[in-house]
């Protein structure tokens, strides 16, 4: 009996500080959203899902904008990543946890340093463009901070060893004799590796696709550091709305459907995938 | 580790059958690739070194952008700005509290998770999974919601509770993965023995479960230390060293915040070296003695 339930027992305290503390939040804050009021007023639970419509009518361009650049840093660190990956699981020889290593440095700055160190390092007369424009390669008004291509530039620094890491893991589980096989069969190089490497690679694509798309198209501080005011991106409404305006229904129900449509996506995403392989592949 | 059934290959060198040019193409193309390689992870680190030399810069204004020569000025001075050491203090402290919690109540669950059959595993593991995948910002902000809700003030408390909630799914991850290495057998042989349960728990089980439970508290630790959205919703006034940092941001970040980030990065460097160093020579040793 003792036995039987010993399993239950250790699962339990971890188990009721994620209930308590992430599954009814989740709730709290959808009940959050459809209250009514403001902060002088009081709140009100009145069930009115005019909230949603109004959130999405007054904030979609930054919704759009935030799911564009989140696809745009996914695709990039896609592109970036594969052929490192790839080099690392079939070149890296003894040194490949040295390489990985070196991947995983910037984990060891703090986020928002190394974000404030590339609004640094592009500042408009910083130690590049500042060098580049006396040395009259760039015109005196050339400026990446507060564009677009700062933003995702940011995003795609902070998130590519989140891409790199699931696709060499994948890599590195493939077995070498498969691409043997194949070559004694007379395959090229270029089929072993569209027939055999890549099929084989995908999970740990996907697995990447969350770890990037996910934390790239609600993040807010790219934005605010390298994209100045014309960046805003839907995080930056959520944070102006809670912290500032507290205006706490409306900015739950920015919460919720931002929440909603990523975790749609996730799941519609590892259902069409197999839900475990995209789960294990994530949490390795 | 691989226990595919493949055809026994032929004993071909791999040079042999072909003629010399894919081989050289292959050459070429590994060398283009180890440079691109090269050059990503030079990218990566830029703002690392950018860090640690602007932390030496000595600069007079308030905007550390200009590089005015060597000085050991903000090492001596570290501690000048009282609002950016208590905000470091409380990242380690809290980053030192949630991690004993955190790999005490994650441990818990990812050896329940690995070693029995549990009812409800589905539900649980859907739990992790939503917790690892979530946006962030939907933790911070439905957590300030329930507190919100409840009319409980943010501050210390609010940010642990938060950190030792997100921590404890990424300890069980990372410890569940180490059991896959677990084999209940070996517990088995041990009470064969004679051994009580305590002195199996002790000699079998524990050394097993030990990398992965290392592993999870520094990913634990390094993860609260770092931590800036959900930090941010549920901190009130209370302030952290990424979010004093943020707050920084807009009217000049001071070169103190490059020698604390050094320091911080520094040590987190060498724990994680030490940590493989150690592994290294218990695995050594342990090959050793067969």
């Amino acid at each position: 009996m003792r036995r039987r339930l010993a399993p239950y027992a250790l699962i339990l305290p971890g188990g009721l500080w994620l209930a308590v503390f992430f599954v009814v939040p989740m709730l709290a804050m959808v009940s959050v959203s459809l209250q009514s009021g403001d902060l002088s007023q009081g709140f009100r639970q009145t069930f009115d899902i005019g909230n949603y419509s109004d959130m999405v009518s007054t904030y979609h361009t930054q919704l759009v904008r935030s799911l564009v650049y989140g696809l745009l840093t996914t695709v990039i660190t896609i592109a970036l990543a594969y052929p490192m990956a790839y080099w690392i699981a079939f070149y890296g020889g003894r040194h490949k946890s040295t390489y990985l290593f070196l991947i995983l440095l910037p984990f060891f700055v703090t986020f928002v340093i190394r974000t404030i160190a590339w609004q640094f390092l592009l500042a408009d007369n910083g130690i590049v463009l500042g060098h580049l424009k006396s040395w009259g390669l760039l015109p005196e008004r050339f400026h990446i901070l507060a564009t677009g291509y700062a933003v995702v530039g940011g995003l795609v620094y902070n998130f590519l060893p989140f891409m790199v890491l699931p696709i060499y893991v994948a890599l590195e589980r493939i077995d070498r004799q498969f691409l043997e096989a194949a070559s004694d069969l007379f395959a090229s190089r270029s089929q072993v590796f569209l027939r055999i490497v890549l099929p084989l690679s995908l999970p740990g694509v996907f697995a990447g696709v969350i770890l990037t798309f996910v934390p790239a198209s609600s993040d807010y501080v790219n934005a605010t550091i390298l994209g100045g005011t014309g960046q805003v991106m839907i995080g930056n409404i959520i944070e102006t709305l809670y912290l500032t305006n507290s205006q706490y229904p409306q900015a739950a129900a920015l919460s919720s459907i931002l929440l909603g449509a990523l975790l749609l996506g996730i799941f519609g995403y590892a259902k069409a995938l197999g839900t475990r392989d995209v789960m294990d592949a994530t949490a390795a | 580790m691989s226990t595919s059934v493949a055809p026994t290959p032929l004993p071909l060198s791999d040079e042999a059958p072909h003629d010399v040019s894919p081989a050289r193409r292959e050459r070429t193309g590994g060398r283009l690739l180890r440079v691109y390689t090269a050059v990503v992870i030079a990218w990566l680190s830029l703002p690392i070194i950018v860090m640690i030399l602007f932390g030496f810069n000595d600069t007079t204004s308030r905007f550390n952008f200009v590089w005015q020569g060597w000085t050991l000025h903000w090492y001596r001075d570290l501690f000048q700005i009282p609002d950016l050491t208590d905000s470091l203090v409380n990242s380690l402290t809290i980053a030192t509290l949630t991690t004993i919690a955190a790999t005490i109540l994650g441990t818990m669950i990812g050896f329940a998770m690995g070693k029995y059959r549990v009812r409800g595993r589905a539900v649980l593991d859907l739990v992790l999974f939503a917790n690892v995948a979530a946006p962030e910002i939907a933790l911070g902000t439905g957590l300030l919601s329930l507190f919100l809700s409840l009319g409980i003030p943010r501050g210390y408390l609010t940010i642990l509770i938060a950190h030792i909630m997100f921590d404890i799914v990424y300890v069980a991850i990372t410890v569940r993965a180490r059991m896959s290495a677990y084999d209940r057998s070996l517990e088995e042989a041990s009470e064969d023995l004679g051994a009580g349960p305590f002195t199996t728990f002790r000699l079998v089980t524990l050394p097993i479960l030990l990398p992965g439970v290392i592993a999870g508290a520094l990913l634990a630790f390094a993860l609260s230390i770092d931590d800036f959205v959900i930090t941010e919703f549920n901190a009130g006034t209370t302030q952290t060293f990424p979010l004093w940092v943020y707050g920084s941001s807009r009217v000049g970040t001071p070169p103190q915040v490059n020698v604390m980030g050094t320091l911080v990065f520094a040590f987190g460097v060498l724990l994680v070296l030490g940590n493989v160093w150690l592994m290294r020579r218990a695995r050594r040793s342990a090959a050793g003695a067969h």
